[in-house]
């Protein structure tokens, strides 16, 4: 996609970023990221609907572990604010150092959230909870799994957009790309306090 | 139920030779099987007849990168077109199959099997709502709407490219089902938990599915698609109060397509993981909930049938407009009704449940909802006969449709009201009323709309008219044939006669019966009329080709350019200083006038990977169907692979020089100085050549 | 302060507050006092009080005009999924509740 195709003068080169063109590129992703929080949303309804679904199994109460849950909340959240860093190195500096530096280490901290995520879930299915045992598990295992799999698609985005910094340097789409994976990382904390509320605190409330 | 092995897991699933209908017709060579092999024969033959074709003529390079890998937006709305009609064609005769049945099973079993049958009403309504609606209607869009903002293109070229060939991925799916496999029989709404493993564990509800999935992706897409292209490509000049009410309806559509998608990828999403993972959102056993499923699928459900409509409506106000030779009437109250239908939309769902089982307060609530939602079309009705009254009304094709439209729609509008009460619900729920009322919705409402759409801008799409006398007869017979099939299952849902019934028990049903299955005839020689009015006008195309551009008098910006556009639509993006803004020009400027100098455009080049990536997903999504693991995921790598190696991708455009916009300019505006204006009256004679006779 | 230094701000501001409200919450039930609603409760509040934080200082979503636009689709957004949600577990739990 480049600045071409749309309505306005096509005098510039179209690798140089307008201000319409990023508009139009990341009000698009902003609406895809509203689709996407529909899902989620709907996940959540379902988990509640599904809270006392437990048939007899495991629950909530049992399963859940709060010093795992906060654990992966802070590495998320710090990943977000390093995504942060990685926007102001982005737009400010010079150089790409401090660009990929920051974005390495967002990369780092996701990957450490989904090795915790991973560990839990292990420990939940050689417990025998796991989604097959109830439809409260299913709940649980669609919602949040899911949250980690956008988790590794942003990883692996995060792997592609240094790829492209360090081959092809700051274009146009290179940043907007970058600035979209921004939205992406940060759109994915925001459903992780609904995660850890909602699931995890919630399930620990006695 | 057992679930067949299969001739060699490890590399074909669940595949085995049982899974051919040729197979089963000679082991069980019942009628309903031979009509089943026959279905699948001709799927084969068609397939290899245009394979052979293109390659006897040459044509694969030419397909592959005149149209399949193209970005233009209207290139991209013609085979969407394509699409839709390919799948009415298969979908109509399935209708004509089951009335047929229907008429023919009172106190004996018919001709088609239980099994047969509720595969054909699954994949008639699946086919007619995602693969002939929803196509006909984003192809509409697509083609339309960036002309009637003066732009470019859409906003996003590369994802459109990607939605078509993700639907037309689920169209191959659904026609694969005919050939290898079979279909759900759980309906186009797919309800567990009889589409649960323990009930149906073929490759049925599989199919539809991922099927649905698919098409679900694409909608999301294209909806995105729209509401960024309506949000920020508009013209200079064009400010909310001046789009035309097609753009506005679009507009509404994507916002409808961007919201309502989820809810039905997450029921189907759940589906599957409770089919192939054992999950238990919708099992009978350990903690399912059947009934989340109803509430999740018509949460999109509802908004869905308000996607299909919109479009329509949006183009009945283009065409009453101009066939009543006036501005549309009503304006704002038509876009603040589109608006109040948008969000009214997600407030209904649960009218398609009422008799779930929840209390009659909720139900109440959700029935006043109903019932409110029918006040802002009725608004729009009024509007559109306003806009006629002391009009100039030309009875074209385009228009007829709409006015059989107007006297057809509000019947099924006024049942829909009584529906929503749910006293009277509980009476008609799933029996023939329901599937009256819904028809009665969707063939005037949505089929004459993209039927009249496609006339409407035919000539603009490829330079010559529609053959008008074809058109009436099509009209005759859609317009007959709906009534006569649809206003006796009025009758019969009232007496009591249920939805999706294989043999029926009721003499007394029996004439009207056989009147529905005499409409469905007439129905199918609507169809074969609009496919001789095409052969017709392709062979007349020479005698009525209107390449100026404008042989309706139109109001919008897509009239004020060359038949067929040139790639680029707009040599110079026009500034627009209010509404109707060509026909402003027309009255009171100077229209085809040499607008200054020429700039070089830069448009898009194909691209390959959109349609890599549309035929991995329906690999993919086949391999999912058949449990052939190591082709799903190699499938999922190329898809990512080829969504990676674009973002790499540099040289994506080419600029079309100064001179030779010029050059294509300057013929087109040649021509129209040298072409006679026409009066309206001759509009549908060889007479007009696209030029619109104005009398100051 | 330059411009850099001010966006600096911004997300550390974001970052500290988003610590906050998230110990607040682990707290309150870590070391619950309150009823289990009243818990429930306030660390519903928090979580939605983080949101806007996340929105406003990592996001960039103010009521500025040049975010007019983003501000207008999540508050769409938010609408229709208040309407799903709390359609949904009305509806369901209505259901459960007149099958027991």
């Amino acid at each position: 996609m480049t600045a071409a195709s749309h309505a306005g003068l096509n005098l510039r080169s179209p690798h140089e970023p307008t201000a319409a063109s990023t508009e139009i590129g990341l009000f698009g992703f902003w609406v895809f990221l509203m689709s996407d929080a529909v899902i989620f949303a709907l996940l959540f309804a379902t988990y509640g609907v599904m809270l006392a679904a437990t048939a007899g199994g495991p629950t909530a109460h049992g399963e859940f572990e709060i010093g795992a849950a906060a654990l992966e909340t802070l590495v998320l959240l710090t990943s977000s604010f390093t995504y942060g860093m990685a926007s102001i190195a982005l737009k400010y500096d010079r150089g790409r150092r401090g660009l990929l530096g920051w974005l390495g280490v967002t990369l780092g901290l996701g990957l450490v959230f989904l090795t915790l995520e991973a560990r839990d879930f292990i420990t939940m299915l050689r417990a025998g909870a796991g989604p097959t045992r109830s439809g409260f598990l299913s709940a649980f295992f669609a919602l949040v799994p899911l949250h980690g799999l956008h988790v590794l698609v942003g990883s692996l985005w995060i792997v592609v957009m240094m790829t492209q910094v360090m081959v092809i340097g700051l274009d146009a789409r290179v940043k907007i790309n970058l600035i979209r994976l921004g939205l992406f990382w940060h759109f994915l904390d925001i459903i992780w306090i609904a995660i850890f509320t909602l699931v995890y605190l919630h399930g620990l409330i006695r | 139920m057992t679930e067949t092995q299969g001739i060699w897991p490890a590399v074909l699933g669940r595949f085995d030779w049982s899974a051919l209908p040729f197979v089963r017709a000679v082991q069980t060579p019942t009628v309903s099987e031979i009509i089943g092999a026959l279905a699948a024969a001709l799927v084969v033959i068609a397939a290899v007849l245009i394979a052979g074709l293109i390659t006897r003529y040459g044509k694969w390079r030419w397909l592959w990168s005149n149209w399949l890998t193209s970005l233009d937006h209207k290139k991209i709305g013609v085979m969407y077109i394509v699409i839709a009609f390919v799948m009415l064609s298969r979908a109509l005769i399935e209708a004509v199959l089951m009335r047929m049945q229907q008429a023919a099973a009172i106190d004996n079993p018919g001709f088609l099997s239980p099994d047969h049958f509720g595969q054909l009403f699954s994949t008639h309504g699946s086919i007619m709502i995602f693969f002939m609606a929803m196509p006909f209607l984003t192809g509409v869009i697509n083609y339309v709407l960036p002309l009637q903002i003066g732009a470019r293109d859409m906003a996003f070229p590369w994802a459109n490219s990607i939605a078509l060939w993700l639907t037309g991925a689920a169209a191959a799916l659904m026609m694969a089902s005919l050939v290898i496999g079979r279909f759900s029989t759980g309906g186009w709404t797919g309800y567990p938990p009889y589409t649960e493993v323990a009930f149906s564990p073929d490759v049925g509800p599989d199919y539809w599915i991922w099927a649905v999935s698919l098409g679900s992706v694409s909608s999301t897409l294209a909806g995105i698609n729209i509401a960024c292209t309506v949000y920020k490509l508009r013209a200079p000049g064009m400010t909310w109060m001046r789009m035309p009410l097609f753009c506005w309806t679009s507009l509404c559509t994507s916002i409808l397509m961007i919201f309502a998608m989820p809810p039905l990828t997450v029921a189907t999403g759940l589906l599957a993981l409770d089919r192939y993972l054992g999950f238990h959102f919708f099992t009978n056993d350990l903690g399912g909930n059947m009934m989340n499923y109803a509430n999740l699928f018509w949460l999109f459900g509802h908004p869905e049938v308000y996607i299909l409509i919109l479009p329509a409506f949006g183009v009945y106000s283009e065409v009453v407009a101009i066939f009543s030779s006036k501005e549309l009437y009503g304006y704002v109250s038509l876009v603040l009704a589109t608006m109040a239908i948008a969000v009214l939309s997600f407030t209904v769902w649960v009218h398609h449940f009422f008799t779930m089982g929840q209390s009659a307060n909720l139900n109440a609530v959700f029935g006043i909802a109903t019932m409110a939602i029918g006040v802002p079309t009725g608004v729009k009705i009024y509007d559109w006969i306003w806009t006629m009254f002391d009009g100039h009304v030309r009875l074209t094709t385009p228009m007829l449709y709409s006015l059989a439209f107007m006297m057809t729609f509000v019947i099924g509008g006024l049942s829909g009201i009584m529906l929503a009460m749910p006293p009277l619900d509980f009476l008609v729920h799933n029996t023939l009323f329901l599937v009256a009322h819904f028809h009665n919705m969707l063939i005037p409402g949505v089929l004459y709309g993209m039927l009249a759409a496609y006339t409407y801008w035919f000539p603009k799409a490829f330079g010559f008219r529609l053959n008008e006398t074809w058109g009436r007869v099509a009209v005759v017979c859609w317009v007959i044939g709906f009534l006569l099939a649809f206003m006796p299952l009025y009758v019969l849902g009232a007496a009591g006669m249920a939805r999706r019934t294989v043999e029926v028990f009721e003499p007394a049903f029996r004439p009207w019966l056989y009147v529905a299955g005499v409409g469905a005839l007439v129905l199918l020689a609507a169809l074969g009329s609009l496919f001789v009015q095409l052969f017709v006008s392709i062979r007349d195309r020479a005698a009525n080709r209107t390449p100026v551009g404008d042989p309706w008098d139109g109001r919008g910006l897509e009239w004020s350019i060359a038949s067929p556009p040139p790639e680029y639509n707009f040599a110079i993006v026009p500034h627009v200083g209010g509404r109707d803004a060509f026909y402003a020009v027309k009255r009171k400027g100077e229209p085809y006038r040499p607008p200054g100098p020429y700039e070089a455009i830069t448009v898009l080049r194909n691209s390959n990977l959109s349609a890599l990536i549309g035929i991995a997903a329906g690999v993919v999504a086949f391999a999912l169907v058949w449990r052939i693991w190591w082709l799903a995921i190699l499938g999922m790598l190329v898809v990512i692979g080829s969504v990676i190696a674009r973002s790499f991708a540099r040289d994506v455009d080419r600029i079309i020089p100064a001179a030779e916009v010029e050059a294509i300019e300057r013929r087109w505006l040649d021509e129209a100085h040298a072409t006679d204006p026409i009066p309206r009256l001759l509009e549908t004679t060889s007479a007009n050549r696209g030029l619109a006779g104005v009398s100051l | 302060m330059s411009e850099r230094g001010r966006e600096i701000r911004s997300y550390v501001i974001g970052y500290a507050l988003s610590l906050a409200l998230t110990a607040t919450a682990f707290a309150v039930v870590r070391f619950q006092t309150l009823a289990a609603a009243a818990t429930f409760g306030v660390i519903l509040a928090l979580a939605f009080v983080q949101m806007i934080v996340h929105f406003r200082f990592f996001l960039h979503i103010s009521l500025r005009k040049s975010s007019r636009h983003d501000l207008q689709l999540i508050l769409f957004s938010a609408l229709i999924v208040a309407l799903m949600v709390s359609g949904t577990l009305v509806v369901l739990f209505n259901l459960r509740s007149r099958m027991m």
